[in-house]
């Protein structure tokens, strides 16, 4: 580009305008190259890491064993007619009680001889869907917020800033757990208590981000050619200032599915019996109290935990590639300009 | 802006936000459906609707949504929030003999992520890129990413049932005697972990980059010992970070509260909280969020004011 300075044309009065046209065409190109190659070094960046790796074939491995674990009906319907699970995951006596792990039973079986193993597989269904959904309203909803409140500033950011204050007086998990509590617990009623928790974050995140996206030069150049204001929100702003925004959600997705669990530990959020991994451990906790010298049946409590655990450490350990991916590219611009 | 001036703006600041946590708790309650009549009658349909209509305006619930809020506010600024249906005592009575329990657990917590997280940042700062930072980095990532309810029944199972180090029973003893210490550990252990976990990573990230600094030049230039740049004026600095998360952790001791004093049977305000809503104790779920809410925004409160104690440019952005 510096090469171009200095150079003032005048279009309309020499042919080189048509050639600027295509130099133009040509730049805007090169600027959808550029993210692309840009979302091709955060891939491979990840791909070098071979924790991330590690992390994301666990997340993925975990994910789709949960999804092929039990067929899935939607009105009447059959979508996954997969079983891969070896026993029925709430079939009682498919074992002998508390029976120790073995070839049959992977896992060992718990307190009425259901197989654990196969509870276990189908467990992820609840905390990773869940966490999926929650992160994507929340993650939409808190960019949508905290956008406007950041980009039009004044006494909209000052209004919205301070209702923000507001949900963040309250602990994620005691607010989730108090919307749970009252209105119900089951699927969609934990979507929506942990997506009414979540949304703050990304907002504040956003708004953060755009404050400092707001100064640079192409956005005033947008306004002064007279975009609107939502075009130059979606367009110009929001694309410059989301990076924070994907580390937030790829590390929020653990958070949701240890507050899932968490709640299902509490006794709240799922019916007893529901193979879902907190309600596992809360049903099974009493394994514990063995007195002095009795025998702990350990696989009925370590398993359960250890799948939670594992996933959201490797959700974890790809937040934190993703994180110094996105770093990266933000150093290698600064230096490169 | 001299700190005096900050701090009174700060604390102007923060009235809208309690008046916002009184309003969104008090709406919780407003828009369940069905009030504590229907759920009376509920619970016994021969209740006559003229003795409902009675009991609805004894309790004031015919008066306007506004009324009821300011009926209920002025209730609150006294110290009344209602009674406990079940065992009539006293809502206030219930959360104050609670809360010592509750700030003991939080803040032993809360001491166990210091003496951990500080000298485990600056050891992993120090051996940035080596084998020491690289073990301790994948610490702290199991530390964030380990469920607080399994690690205190794994902790439990191991060292209270079958190591048999700690006592598995309820506390026994005054809160402020020294054997109590035994209660507390595991539980505040627990409790703490995710916020060593946290403070760790915050402080290894902040203490890499001053590392860098001009200013660690120059003190190593003028032939100071090591130990003395990174304790004295390195130290200082990476600490600034570390308060501007103090707030957020603080909330998220208190929300591990809730599930660590369940596992651990801690007589708190935590395990109150989860027995009032089994129990649908509404007057008790209600003043034990609104005190939570007052209390996390306290912390935000004192967070800020010591970060511009620490750092006296953050006044004048404010």
């Amino acid at each position: 580009m510096s090469t171009e300075r200095g150079r003032i044309q005048i279009s309309g009065f020499d042919t080189d305008g048509i050639e600027d046209q295509d130099s133009l065409d040509a730049w805007s190109e090169s600027e959808a190259d550029e993210l692309e190659s840009r979302w091709r070094k955060i891939v491979s960046s990840i791909v070098r890491d071979r924790l991330a790796l590690g992390g994301f074939a666990v997340v993925a491995v975990m994910s789709i064993a949960a999804l092929l674990s039990q067929p899935i009906s939607v009105g009447g319907f059959t979508v996954q007619p997969f079983s891969i699970v070896p026993y029925d995951p709430t079939q009682t006596g498919v074992g002998a009680r508390y029976a120790a792990p073995s070839l049959s039973h992977p896992m060992g079986t718990d307190r009425l001889g259901r197989d654990l193993f196969s509870r276990v597989v189908t467990g992820g269904r609840y905390s990773i869907s869940i966490g999926l959904i929650v992160t994507a309203l929340a993650a939409s909803f808190g960019v949508i917020y905290g956008s406007i409140s950041g980009y039009f500033g004044g006494r909209v950011d000052e209004v919205l800033m301070r209702i923000l204050d507001v949900v963040f007086a309250f602990p994620g998990l005691v607010l989730a757990l108090i919307l749970v509590a009252l209105f119900g617990g089951g699927f969609w009623p934990l979507v929506g208590a942990f997506a009414l928790v979540g949304w703050a974050t990304y907002a504040r995140i956003i708004r953060g981000e755009i404050l400092k996206v707001k100064q640079n030069e192409y956005v005033m150049a947008a306004k002064a050619l007279g975009a609107r204001d939502r075009s130059v929100i979606f367009r110009h702003v929001i694309p410059n200032a989301i990076a924070p925004v994907i580390v937030q959600a790829t590390l929020s997705i653990g958070t949701v599915v240890i507050g899932v669990a968490a709640l299902g530990f509490l006794g709240l959020g799922f019916d007893p019996g529901t193979p879902e991994w907190g309600t596992i451990l809360d049903a099974e906790s009493d394994t514990l109290a063995t007195g002095a010298g009795g025998t702990w049946d350990w696989w009925a409590t370590v398993f359960p935990g250890l799948m939670i655990f594992l996933f959201v450490m490797s959700m974890n350990i790809i937040g934190d590639a993703v994180n110094d991916a996105l770093d990266a590219q933000v150093d290698d611009i600064g230096g490169g300009g | 802006m001299s700190l005096q001036k900050f701090i009174l703006k700060r604390i102007l600041a923060s009235v809208p936000v309690l008046f916002g946590v009184s309003v969104v708790t008090f709406a919780l309650m407003h828009i369940t459906p069905g009030d504590i009549v229907d759920q009376l009658v509920a619970a016994n349909p021969n209740v006559p609707s003229h003795e409902a209509a009675r009991l609805r305006r004894e309790f004031g619930l015919d008066q306007p949504v506004w009324v009821q809020y300011l009926d209920w506010m002025q209730g609150v600024l006294t110290g009344d929030f209602g009674e406990v249906y079940s065992s009539s005592r006293d809502v206030s009575a219930v959360v104050l003999a609670r809360l010592p329990e509750t700030i003991a657990l939080g803040l032993f917590g809360w001491v166990f992520a210091i003496l951990i997280a500080i000298p485990g940042g600056i050891y992993a700062a120090v051996n940035k890129d080596q084998l020491g930072d690289t073990v301790s980095r994948f610490v702290a990532l199991s530390g964030i990413s380990i469920p607080n309810f399994w690690l205190g029944l794994m902790l439990m199972a191991v060292f209270a049932v079958q190591l048999d180090w700690f006592p598995t029973l309820d506390p026994q003893t005054s809160l402020l005697s020294p054997s109590m210490l035994w209660w507390l550990i595991l539980p505040g252990v627990t409790i703490g972990t995710a916020a060593a976990a946290n403070m760790m990573r915050i402080m290894r990230t902040s203490m890499a980059e001053e590392l860098n600094k001009e200013y660690v030049t120059a003190a190593r230039a003028k032939g100071l010992p090591e130990r003395t740049v990174i304790l004295k004026h390195v130290l200082r600095n990476s600490l600034i970070s570390v308060t501007t998360v103090a707030a957020f952790l603080t909330a998220s001791i208190v929300a591990g509260s809730v599930v660590v004093e369940t596992v651990f049977g801690w007589p708190g305000l935590g395990r109150e909280l989860i027995d009032a809503v089994h129990l649908r104790e509404i007057n008790l779920i209600l003043a034990i969020t609104l005190f939570t809410g007052f209390f996390i925004v306290l912390a935000n409160l004192l967070a800020d004011i010591v970060y511009a104690l620490l750092d006296p440019r953050i006044r004048d952005e404010y």
